[in-house]
Formats: C-alpha cells, sequence, structure tokens
C-alpha cells in the first residue's frame, strides 16, 4: 500500500497504541508512588525500589528466574537452530510431518498442557523437581519459538552461497560455521532473546513442573498479586518492563543502523557505477 | 533458472542423520512422551499415594507389569467429566469468551493494521516495533496492570466519576467484561501483525484501479483490501482464539468466581484438589478439541506459504 | 595417421563453408582426441520428472563450451551434476579420466560460478577470493601472492577491503569469476554467470570471459539461456531442450545448418516454409511450398524422398526484396505485399504477406546501408522476395 493516512487511520492508530501502552505505563507511574495505596496518587518516591533490595525472597526468586532464562535460552537456541536447519534444509525423510507438527504444536498449545504433561513426564521419570526440571521444561517450549524464528531467516537464504562453499573446498559442517551461522545470526540472537524472555515472563510451566526452592519471579509475582495490588510488585514490574523494554529496543536500533548503512553502501556502489 | 533441483530427495550422510535425531528425540522425550503419560494417566484412578494414582507403572516388572496395568485403565474420569456439569460448562463457556474476545480483537485490531499498511514508509518500522514490543513484556504484568485499572476504585472508575459520566464505580473487574478486556488487551499482537503483513503486501494500484474503474473508496475497501487480506485475518484469528481457549493466568486474575474457563478449571483440579487422573482427562478433551482449529490453521499457512513460494 | 589429416582437411574445408571461426581449435573433429569431460548416459530423475534424460556428451580440454536452452531444459542439472550438487540417477560423468561418482563437491577439481554470484556477504572481497585457497590449506604468503594476482586480472585491486554489499553488479560478477578461477580449477563451471548485468555490460564482459579463457588456457563450461551469448562466447554449443541434446556444434553449424526446425527456431529469427520434395538429385533438391505451391530449388541433398513432407528454413537477412512481380517458371521467387515494416536503425525487418490468399508470412531484413533511400518500399506495396539456391536449409523433424 502507498496511499497516505487518512484521519480515520491516524485516530484508530492512536487510540489503538494507547490502548495497549496505557496501562503498562499506569503501572511505571505508580511504581513511583509514595502512598501504600496503590490509585491514590500520594507524591513521588522510590521508597518501594529500596524496599526491594531487603525483600530476600523476591531477590532469590529473580536469581533462579534468571539462571533458568540463561541457561534455557541457550540451549534452546542450539536445538531451535538445529530443528531449522532440519526443517528448511534436509528435505524429505520419515517422520518429516511429525516433526514439523512437534515445531508448531508448543506456539498454539495452552500452556496448562504444556505444564502438566511435563510434569507427568518428571514424575513418571521419579525426577526431583527444581531448577532443573523448570529449565527443561522452558527449553522444549522456547526452543521450539528459535525453531521459527531461524526458520524465517534461512527461508530468505540464497542456498547457492553454501554450495559456493563447498564447491570451493569446504566440507559440510565447515561450511555451516564457516558460512551459515554468521549470516543467519541475527536470526539466531533473535531467537536467543526471544527464548530467555519466554522464560522469563513463563508462570504457568514453571508453576507446574517446579520443585522447593526453585520459586520463579513470575511465580512469586503471582501469588502476591492475588492477594491484591501492591506498590513493591509495580516496581518489580517496572523494573522488568525497562529491562526487557531496553534490550528488545537496543537490539533493533543497532539492526537498523547496520541496515541503512548498507543501504547507502549499496547505493554508493551503484551510483559509482552508473 | 530451473528451479527443479528444490524437490530433490536430498543425499543424505551421518552428519545429515545426526543434524535431524538431537532436535527430533528432544521433542519426542519432552513434548510427545509426555502426552501419552498424560493419555495414560487420564485412564487411571486417583489415589492417596504418591504420586496421587492408580495404576503406576513400574519399570521392575517389565513387559508383564506393562500389560497388568493396561488392563485396569479405565474410562472412569471421562464418564465423570460427562456428569459433572462444571467440566462441559467450562468447555463451552472457554470456547465462548474465546469467540467473543477473538471477535473484539479483530475488531480493535483491524483498524490499526491498516492504518499502519496505510502510513508513510519511514513510520511503519516505528510502528511495527511499538505492536511487537507488549510481546516481549511479561505477560503476567500486563495483565496485572489492568488490575489497578479495572478494580472498584480503580483509575478507569476514578475517572469517570471525576468526569461525572457515572454516579457509583462500575463493577469491571472479576467479571467476564474483564476477561474479553485481558485477552484481547494481550493477544492484540498476535492479530495485529499477521494481518498487517497481508495489508502491506497489498500493491496500492490494485485500489487506484479500482477507483480508476469507477468504485467509490469504501467500495474498493469491502471489494478488493477486505478480501485480499482475509488470510491475514484467519490466521490472525487463530493465534487469538487456540491460546484464548486454554488460558488461565487472564480468567484467574481478572475474571470472577462465575467465570468459567477449562484452564482455570484444571488449574484448580491439579493444584487445589490434587486429582491428577481427572486434570489429564481435561487436558485430553481440551487437546482434542483445540486439535480441530491447530489443523485448519496449518493447512491455511501451508496454502500461504506455497501461494508465496 | 593418414586419415586423420584427411579428416582434419575436411574439417578446415567444411569450416570455410559456413562462416568464420575464431581460432584453429577442433578437437572434436578427431574421434582419437580423448574428452576431458564426458558424460556416459546420464539421466537425472526428481520423482516423475525427468530433467536429463539419457545423455551423452564429451567435451575437450581448453574447450569453451556452452549448454543452451529454455527454462527447464536440463541445462542447469546437467551442470550441478558435474559440480556435484546432484547425484545421476543412472550414467557416469568423468572429468580428466576420473570417474566422479561418489566424489562430494568440496573434493571436486571444478569450481563454479554461481548465477546469484553466492559471494559470503560476511567477507571482504580478498577473504573471498583466498576462501578456496585457505580450504587447500595453502600457505599464506602464496594465497597473498595468487589473491593479488586475482585481483590484478578483475581489475578488482583498489576494492579489495570492501565487502560484496559495497560493490556494484559488474564488479560483483568480477569477484565471483575471479573467486572461482583462483583455485585454478581444471573447469570453471559459469551457471548464467552475466544474467544479472544489463546489456553493454553484458558484451563487454563476454569479451572479457572468451580473453581470459584463452590467456589461462582452462576449460570453461557455461550454462545459459541467451543464445547470443553463447554464439559470442562458446566454441561449441549443445542446444537442450526436454532433458536432451539436440544438436551439439559450433555456433556457425548451429546458425546456418541446423538440424531441426527446433533449433533454427530457438538461434536467431528463421522463415520455416512448410514444402513437400518433388525431385531430388545429386545436384540438390526441388521442393513444392504446401500452402501455394510455388517453387524452391536448393543446393541442399535430402535424405528425404520424393513426395516426403519438409520444412524448408530461410533466415529473413537471406531474403531479397525488390519493387514488382516475380517471373513466372522461375524457382526460388515469390509475390508478396507488403504488410508490415519495422525499422531497427541497423536493419528494417518487413514483413510481407505472400502465398494464394495473402495468409501467410515471410519475413526479410534489408540492411540500411545509407541514410536516404530513393524509392523505398512502402506499406501495401506489391514485391517480389527471392533467395538463392544456398541460402537455406531441408529439414525433416
Amino acid at each position: 500500500m502507498t496511499r497516505g493516512p487518512t484521519w480515520f487511520n491516524i485516530t484508530s492508530l492512536v487510540l489503538g497504541f494507547s490502548f495497549l501502552y496505557l496501562p503498562i505505563v499506569l503501572l511505571v507511574i505508580y511504581s513511583f508512588n509514595a502512598s501504600r495505596l496503590v490509585t491514590v496518587w500520594g507524591g513521588f518516591s522510590t521508597q518501594w525500589y529500596v524496599a526491594l533490595l531487603d525483600n530476600d525472597q523476591l531477590l532469590d526468586a529473580a536469581w533462579v528466574t534468571l539462571r533458568v532464562a540463561f541457561a534455557s535460552a541457550c540451549i534452546a537456541t542450539v536445538i531451535g537452530t538445529l530443528a531449522a536447519l532440519v526443517l528448511v534444509r534436509s528435505g524429505r525423510f520419515p517422520g518429516r510431518t511429525l516433526f514439523s507438527g512437534m515445531i508448531f504444536a508448543p506456539l498454539v498449545m495452552p500452556e496448562v498442557i504444556l505444564g502438566l504433561s511435563l510434569l507427568l513426564l518428571f514424575v513418571a521419570m521419579e525426577q526431583t523437581r527444581g531448577f532443573w526440571t523448570v529449565m527443561l521444561a522452558h527449553t522444549t517450549f522456547a526452543s521450539c519459538y528459535v525453531a521459527v524464528v531461524v526458520q524465517s531467516r534461512l527461508v530468505g537464504f540464497d542456498k547457492s552461497m553454501e554450495e559456493a562453499a563447498e564447491d570451493l573446498g569446504c566440507p559440510p559442517v565447515k561450511t555451516f560455521f564457516l558460512i551459515t551461522l554468521p549470516i543467519i545470526l541475527p536470526g539466531v540472537i533473535a531467537g536467543w532473546m526471544l527464548a530467555f524472555t519466554l522464560s522469563l515472563d513463563d508462570l504457568v510451566i514453571a508453576s507446574f513442573t517446579t520443585g522447593p526452592g526453585a520459586t520463579t519471579l513470575p511465580m512469586k509475582i503471582y501469588s502476591q498479586v492475588r492477594l491484591g495490588v501492591t506498590p513493591e510488585i509495580n516496581a518489580v514490574c517496572t523494573i522488568l518492563v525497562a529491562f526487557v523494554t531496553t534490550g528488545v529496543i537496543a537490539a533493533s536500533i543497532a539492526t537498523k543502523r547496520q541496515q541503512s548503512q548498507r543501504e547507502k553502501d549499496e547505493r554508493a556502489a551503484f551510483g559509482a557505477e552508473g | 533458472m530451473d528451479q527443479e533441483q528444490n524437490t530433490a530427495p536430498t543425499r543424505r550422510t551421518l552428519g545429515g542423520w545426526l543434524l535431524i535425531a538431537v532436535p527430533y528425540l528432544w521433542l519426542l522425550i519432552l513434548f510427545l512422551a509426555p502426552f501419552l503419560i498424560v493419555l495414560k494417566i487420564s485412564l487411571s484412578e486417583v489415589a492417596v499415594a504418591i504420586p496421587p494414582y492408580l495404576p503406576t507403572f513400574d519399570l521392575a516388572e517389565g513387559w508383564a507389569g506393562f500389560t497388568e496395568s493396561l488392563s485396569q485403565l479405565s474410562f472412569e474420569n471421562y464418564i465423570w467429566l460427562t456428569e459433572d456439569d462444571l467440566y462441559w460448562k467450562s468447555y463451552l463457556s472457554s470456547v465462548v469468551i474465546a469467540g467473543i474476545s477473538t471477535i473484539l480483537t479483530l475488531l480493535l485490531g483491524y483498524p490499526i493494521a491498516y492504518g499502519m499498511a496505510r502510513s508513510p514508509q519511514a513510520w511503519r518500522p516505528t510502528l511495527l516495533m511499538l505492536v511487537i514490543l507488549p510481546f516481549w513484556t511479561s505477560f503476567l504484568i500486563r495483565v496485572y496492570a489492568w488490575i489497578g485499572i479495572l478494580k472498584n476504585e480503580g483509575l478507569l472508575n476514578q475517572l469517570l466519576l471525576f468526569l461525572g459520566v457515572i454516579d457509583e464505580p462500575l463493577v469491571i473487574l472479576n467479571t467476564n467484561i474483564a476477561v474479553y478486556i485481558g485477552i484481547v488487551y494481550s493477544y492484540l499482537p498476535f492479530l495485529v501483525l499477521p494481518l498487517y503483513a497481508s495489508l502491506e503486501r497489498l500493491d496500492g494500484s490494485l485500489l487506484e484501479a479500482a477507483e480508476d474503474l469507477g468504485c467509490p473508496p469504501w467500495k474498493a475497501f469491502w471489494n478488493v483490501t477486505l478480501p485480499l487480506s482475509l488470510p491475514g485475518v484467519i490466521a490472525g484469528c487463530f493465534l487469538v482464539f487456540i491460546p484464548a481457549v486454554g488460558e488461565f493466568v487472564i480468567p484467574d486474575l481478572l475474571g470472577g468466581s462465575n467465570t468459567l474457563m477449562i484452564g482455570k478449571t484444571l488449574w484448580v483440579e491439579f493444584f487445589n484438589n490434587r486429582d491428577w487422573p481427572v486434570s489429564s482427562a481435561v487436558a485430553v478433551i481440551l487437546l482434542l478439541i483445540l486439535v480441530i482449529p491447530i489443523v485448519l490453521f496449518q493447512n491455511q499457512q501451508q496454502k500461504m506459504s506455497e501461494k508465496n513460494g | 595417421m593418414f586419415l586423420n589429416i584427411f579428416i582434419g582437411l575436411g574439417s578446415i574445408l567444411a569450416k570455410k563453408s559456413v562462416g568464420p571461426v575464431r581460432r584453429e581449435f577442433t578437437p572434436w573433429e578427431d574421434p582419437d582426441h580423448p574428452p576431458f569431460i564426458e558424460f556416459r548416459n546420464v539421466t537425472k530423475k526428481f520423482g516423475d520428472f525427468t530433467a536429463v534424460n539419457n545423455l551423452s556428451l564429451k567435451i575437450y580440454e581448453k574447450e569453451f563450451f556452452a549448454l543452451l536452452g529454455g527454462s527447464g531444459c536440463g541445462k542447469t542439472t546437467l551442470m550441478r551434476m558435474l559440480a556435484g550438487f546432484e547425484t545421476p540417477t543412472s550414467g557416469q560423468i568423468f572429468l580428466d579420466g576420473q570417474d566422479l561418482a561418489g566424489i562430494p563437491p568440496y573434493r571436486r577439481p571444478s569450481n563454479m560460478m554461481f548465477q546469484s554470484y553466492a559471494l559470503f556477504p560476511h567477507m571482504s572481497v580478498e577473504k573471498n577470493i583466498a576462501f578456496g585457497l585457505k580450504q587447500d590449506k595453502m600457505p599464506a604468503s602464496e594465497i597473498n601472492a595468487r589473491v593479488a594476482e586475482m585481483l590484478q586480472l578483475t581489475k578488482l585491486e583498489q576494492f579489495a577491503k570492501r565487502k560484496p554489499h559495497q560493490l556494484s553488479g559488474g564488479q560483483r560478477q568480477r569477484v565471483a569469476l575471479a573467486r572461482s578461477l583462483a583455485k585454478r580449477p581444471k573447469v570453471l563451471l559459469l551457471d548464467e554467470p552475466l544474467g544479472a548485468l544489463d546489456r553493454k555490460l553484458r558484451e563487454e564482459t563476454q569479451f572479457e570471459l572468451m580473453n581470459l579463457q584463452e590467456e589461462l588456457e582452462m576449460t570453461f563450461l557455461i550454462v545459459t539461456h541467451d543464445q547470443e551469448e553463447a554464439m559470442t562466447v562458446a566454441d561449441r554449443i549443445a542446444v537442450m531442450d526436454k532433458g536432451q541434446l539436440v544438436q551439439v556444434a559450433t555456433p556457425a553449424e548451429i546458425y546456418e545448418e541446423p538440424n531441426s526446425t527446433f533449433v533454427a527456431d530457438f538461434i536467431g529469427d528463421v522463415n520455416l516454409i512448410e514444402a513437400t520434395v518433388s525431385d531430388k538429385s545429386d545436384a540438390g533438391t526441388k521442393l513444392t511450398s504446401v500452402e501455394d505451391g510455388f517453387a524452391i530449388d536448393s543446393d541442399q541433398v535430402t535424405t528425404a524422398n520424393v513426395g516426403d513432407k519438409v520444412w524448408y528454413a530461410i533466415r529473413p537477412e537471406k531474403v531479397r526484396i525488390a519493387h514488382g512481380r516475380a517471373e513466372s517458371g522461375q524457382p526460388n521467387q515469390i509475390n508478396g505485399l507488403v504488410w508490415d515494416i519495422a525499422y531497427l536503425g541497423d536493419v528494417s525487418i518487413i514483413h510481407a504477406k505472400v502465398g494464394a490468399d495473402n495468409e501467410d508470412i515471410l519475413r526479410a531484413t534489408i540492411a540500411n546501408v545509407s541514410r536516404i533511400v530513393d524509392n523505398p518500399i512502402t506499406w501495401d506495396e506489391d514485391v517480389v522476395l527471392s533467395f538463392d539456391r544456398d541460402a537455406g536449409v531441408i529439414l525433416t523433424s
């Protein structure tokens, strides 16, 4: 579409984005509320952030969550990238339909089912539940998201680049590390970030698969939210939102810079010719 | 040039098989096997034990133990699901709530996606970024943010009272309306993204051609834009509907005690009643309900990618 | 020995009859000359689709060989089998006496220049060129020397440190060429190498490719759908259709002596006249056109029998056009009515209606040798079209 926006378009954009962002903005504002009553503005204060530092349970939960998220994101990136390669490159093989089904199903499957089924697996394996089981559960569903992200990058990848490397004497595995991986790296990094934030956010699957001593931050937030809105939770949420938002915006700015630099170079190269 | 090589069955080395084996085995063990276990436990009896169901399958007894435990399986839990009306009401209510929410999301999401597609090229990356960003922030936090807005002494009621629109606070939190708002809010990006993608691909000269042939703009929208954006509408609706049916966090935090959704029922059955066999049966039936839209969705996606590829 | 000389002499004579030759290089005339590349009864199937059908072909050392054909004719598949990206369903491929079966692409002594160039976007020009040499574990000093040589050969010295996206289309094409030449492969495979360039650059590059090939004394195999390109660069051309070779010959032979209506039609512009053989002798053949019965007298000796239906193929530039009418009873003269004139600058193409009902079109080209023509041929004019005995060829298929 190339035509300009009408007033209707602009209004719907403004209203739509207000709807998307106002709740979060209000949450952030009220995290700086001096009053304990969360809906009454009692002046600006950072006391709830200071109070967080003394809340050992919350800090513990945050630490567990970060460890789970980091570990599961790393493993999920490896498995998801391999899965994407299989989907795009391996052609037909027995059980391919089942394989792609298993990649796409977790994306739409209700979390309660994923959580329940994984818990029952860990019970059947007589596995003590805790850090490791949460990590494995998160790795499994996050790797499906990574697979989809990397796959979209691989689909746009000119396969003749790999063929050229092989043609020049480079064996397949080495070709993957020298050519394919560097080129799909932005997709792999995006996949890692997605896996990390998915794990950071997850409540349902973690609730099912965790055990004593491995309470994650969302679980902690959830148990407090059920008791009502508190300014401390507002503060925790603000920190989480700020953390993720900064990461995503920084990454997208970096990508955009790179892209516009590239476009500039391309224009210069073709300008020189013509 | 010659495209025929793409359809070739690939020559595969040991490394090629290994590449397939690693993710395949991972998913078989951690995705498919758990479902089979859920299926098995849904056919078991509840017991006061650890784990709280019978029969348990003991590896030590080998094949005999396996067949022994098979013979003890029963459909009792499924019969129970039909006897207690809590369950089928939950299923029905989940589908209805998800359906209404999907329609509301579409009504809100279409103008946003359309506005994005019609906006100047320079704005689009930023707008896209603004739609994607909430997707990255925690689901739980986004739902939580609405509690402070919707509750009786919340910000929405304060505003409406201040403006004089209402005389006493509206009860929104802990009703189905709050659940609708929560689902629309949480799943809006899922609908806007595929819809925007299909609207953005739409060739502007098609509309110009329609108008050139004497079609007024609103009619051109109805006859050209809408039909061509249909794949995006369908994909977006599936992406909202399917996960919304099994939603737990939103009905639990925003809905009331009479908001019935199957995800919540399953959770309560599992964590509060500790009835693992019945919650497994609930999960199996939920999955069967969702298989239909999931398969439809996959078929549609496949058709789309074939058309584009 | 004597036989060889005799055949060689014969080939020179044959050459003279069909126009210019770039250089005296005709190993294919000698049945004892060992082939450098040989496809032996190669078939490649993709599911139900047969891309290459029982094809045999010999290519000689230092030859510039072109595979020419339309989209989907199997030419690319044939080349990819040589490079090792596809495995033949049946048949064998030999390169320099070695059976290539089971050898993966990364161990084959051939290098390929890809249609998309397939330059590695994250590597500079010199790293791209050095890539293949590094895989051979060549010492760094030798790699540097070879890269410098390649940069000089392709006039890319000042771009060595640039990334591919900082180059123009023509520069990228030269990097791709330098990269595939750097390892001094036994054969260089070029897959539509100039397809992405604009016309002017493409023509220049064609001549550069030819010079390079002669200078380096390497075997080049090019795949192209552009007949002009194939005719410009190649020593011999194989015209392919539906996975089979239709004709393998020098550009001049392909143009002047096509072996079928497919080749005649595929290469250049041609008038195809359906005719029956009315008389034949060692001195030539007499034909009668099916549509309107005018007589054709050809110097060609045909295998067809009297009464058989054949095609008489004649290129438009070999048809003369003049004011006036045909002399009755004379062969190779047809009355026509000017239907359309396309002025192309260097030549004009005249479409004349011929035949009893003025329903067939015969095309003739006139070279525009002077700027102003007195008494030019114009629309709706009665003209006479004529040609010499040796102008056209008789085709039986």
